[in-house]
């Protein structure tokens, strides 16, 4: 092995922008050779445009990219042969109209593979992406899943070192978007391939990925564990977008040994929620509640939660097997049950009920500036 | 009643393999087809460069090749007899009434026609085909071998049509070629003669075998598109 330099990929103060207006700022980004990285993050944020320009198919207004310790230049053949060592796949799939023999080989004729290696790589490829026997047929007559698989083994094909993948299962149905999750896990461990896979489904990232980035309007804002990301968001923003549905205002009113007191009601008397946070008396601050993380019962558990609170259901929608109850607890509180259990406790609007969380099932943010995004 | 006098000639002739008739045609065939051969070769590669590159006046050039579609036959005509007449600029290659002249003359005329038809076939392919192309790992050449390949049909039907041009026009051909018999007399120029002659018939059979050379040319072209 050569020189083994701990970073492989690494975007250095990049920033980007069409005409007047900024779609990358400040984009410092590294990925370890192997590691599979997940870019998530709302539809507009950058996503694809940071995808384009890692894999040098537009050059960025500002910033540098290494590619295994090799600065990559702005122009010039040296482009190429780095692209040649990745492999991009495209959101939207776009097979060639040509048959899936063809589509899958072409990239191998263009790195000028001989033809005997060409097609024992082809055969071993659609075999793994279960598409023996296609070979004659035309790509442009399959349909979204095959085709998606067809652009996969297409890039598979080329062993890349690094692959990038925007929004590998959009527009798929759920069976497909298994055996493509599949599929890229499998490669991820078996070849290990460097992979950077921007998705707007944060339970994709969470399965597939050793590390989240979360991209919002053109910055990235928070990297780190998926347990990070969806349990101590840095702010309000990432809150909101990994499903942190409660974000309550307050401030800390006394902390002793790291259980925190939030005052959530306004007033010196209040409403206070306890909470695992070292932030310091007198802060203001956000207590961040996961819907999932609230329990509900019928009359107060004696538990070893430290907060619980009687409450009015004011709403409740079904979503497939859950059920999402909105309470007024004097503050706004937003549960996730299973709709059986909603069933069973027989919520409709105006129902007394009791909502329970954990004091560690309480992520305390500081209150920013809505613009400092540095935190 | 001329009409069916052409028809029933024209079924004579091809059935008796006039010799005379059959030079004629072949003439017609060899000369329009290396134009157009030729012009694609040129006109293939040039509107690809045209399409994939981003240049001043991109627009304006692209206007002015549509512009030329409707080029008048006797313009290109006259321009070739210009510059291959004796005095003219290009008079030492002596090539002004052989079918030599007659092809150059065909060249010019179809090539905004191809171009034109070209460019529009390639605007037809999506930036994401040749986004995808790129990402695999093809090189300039590569990436617009495979755009003319996702466009073959509507790059075929640019080819089709400069041909049918070049066969069918007849200003061009008499003036650089000169409808000289047994040397660059063409189907065209033949049926203006014979019309003019008042043999309505011998004209009309002709007109009928140029439409069939067409067809066989349609029909191989096809063909070959399928594969």
């Amino acid at each position: 092995m050569k020189s083994f330099s701990p970073t492989f990929l690494e975007l250095v103060d990049l920033s980007h922008s069409y005409g007047q207006r900024y779609v990358l700022q400040n984009i410092n980004l590294s990925v370890d050779r192997g590691d599979v990285f997940a870019l998530i993050g709302p539809t507009g944020a950058g996503k694809t445009t940071l995808l384009r320009i890692t894999n040098l198919l537009e050059v960025p207004s500002e910033g540098e990219i290494y590619f295994d310790g090799t600065c990559i230049p702005r122009s010039g053949k040296q482009r190429l042969e780095i692209r040649r060592r990745m492999s991009f796949i495209h959101q939207k799939p776009q097979v060639f109209n040509l048959n899936v023999y063809d589509n899958i080989a072409c990239g191998l004729r263009w790195r000028g593979e001989k033809k005997h290696m060409i097609a024992e790589k082809v055969d071993h490829i659609l075999e793994m992406v279960g598409l023996e026997g296609y070979e004659n047929r035309n790509a442009r007559t399959l349909s979204g899943g095959e085709a998606q698989r067809v652009a996969l083994a297409r890039s598979l094909v080329l062993e890349p070192e690094v692959l990038l993948l925007d929004e590998p299962t959009a527009n798929l149905d759920p069976l497909s978007i298994v055996k493509i999750e599949q599929l890229i896990s499998h490669v991820a461990r078996q070849h290990n391939t460097t992979m950077i896979m921007a998705t707007h489904d944060m339970s994709q990232g969470q399965k597939l990925a050793d590390r989240i980035g979360v991209l919002l309007d053109g910055r990235i804002v928070q990297t780190g564990s998926a347990t990070d990301i969806f349990h101590s968001p840095q702010n309000k923003e990432v809150a909101n977008f990994v499903g942190m549905e409660n974000i309550i205002a307050g401030a800390i009113v006394t902390n002793n040994d790291g259980i925190a007191t939030v005052n959530v009601g306004g007033n010196a008397e209040g409403i206070r929620i306890e909470a695992v946070s070292n932030c310091a008396v007198g802060k203001e601050v956000y207590a961040c509640i996961r819907p999932e993380d609230i329990t509900l019962a019928l009359s107060r558990t004696r538990s070893s939660a430290r907060n619980s609170f009687q409450a009015k259901v004011t709403r409740v929608t079904t979503l497939g097997p859950l059920s999402r109850v909105e309470l007024n607890c004097g503050f706004r509180l937003i549960a996730l049950v299973t709709k059986i259990s909603a069933e069973d406790l027989n919520l409709q609007v105006g129902r007394e009920v009791y909502a329970t969380f954990k004091a560690t099932g309480v992520h305390i943010m500081e209150r920013k500036l809505a613009n400092d995004w540095n935190s | 009643m001329e009409i069916w006098d052409g028809l029933t000639k024209a079924i004579e002739l091809l059935m008796s393999f006039d010799p005379e008739v059959m030079q004629i045609a072949g003439r017609s065939l060899s000369i329009s087809a290396t134009a157009c051969l030729l012009a694609s070769l040129i006109c293939l590669p040039l509107a690809s460069l045209i399409h994939f590159r981003q240049f001043r006046g991109k627009r304006a050039l692209i206007s002015t090749i549509q512009t030329l579609f409707a080029m008048p036959t006797v313009l290109v005509g006259l321009f070739v007899l210009v510059l291959f007449s004796r005095a003219g600029p290009l008079g030492l290659f002596r090539i002004l009434f052989t079918p030599a002249a007659m092809v150059i003359g065909q060249i010019l005329l179809i090539s905004p026609l191809l171009l034109g038809f070209t460019i529009s076939a390639l605007s037809g392919v999506s930036k994401e085909i040749v986004d995808t192309a790129t990402s695999l790992g093809a090189s300039g050449f590569q990436t617009i071998w495979l755009v003319l390949r996702e466009a073959r049909y509507a790059v075929l039907a640019a080819v089709i049509m400069g041909f049918a041009r070049a066969i069918s026009e007849v200003g061009c051909a008499l003036m650089v070629g000169g409808n000289i018999k047994g040397a660059t007399r063409v189907i065209t120029t033949a049926i203006a003669l014979e019309a003019s002659k008042g043999d309505i018939a011998l004209a009309m059979a002709l007109g009928i075998i140029l439409l069939f050379l067409a067809l066989i040319i349609n029909i191989v072209l096809n063909r070959l598109q399928q594969r």
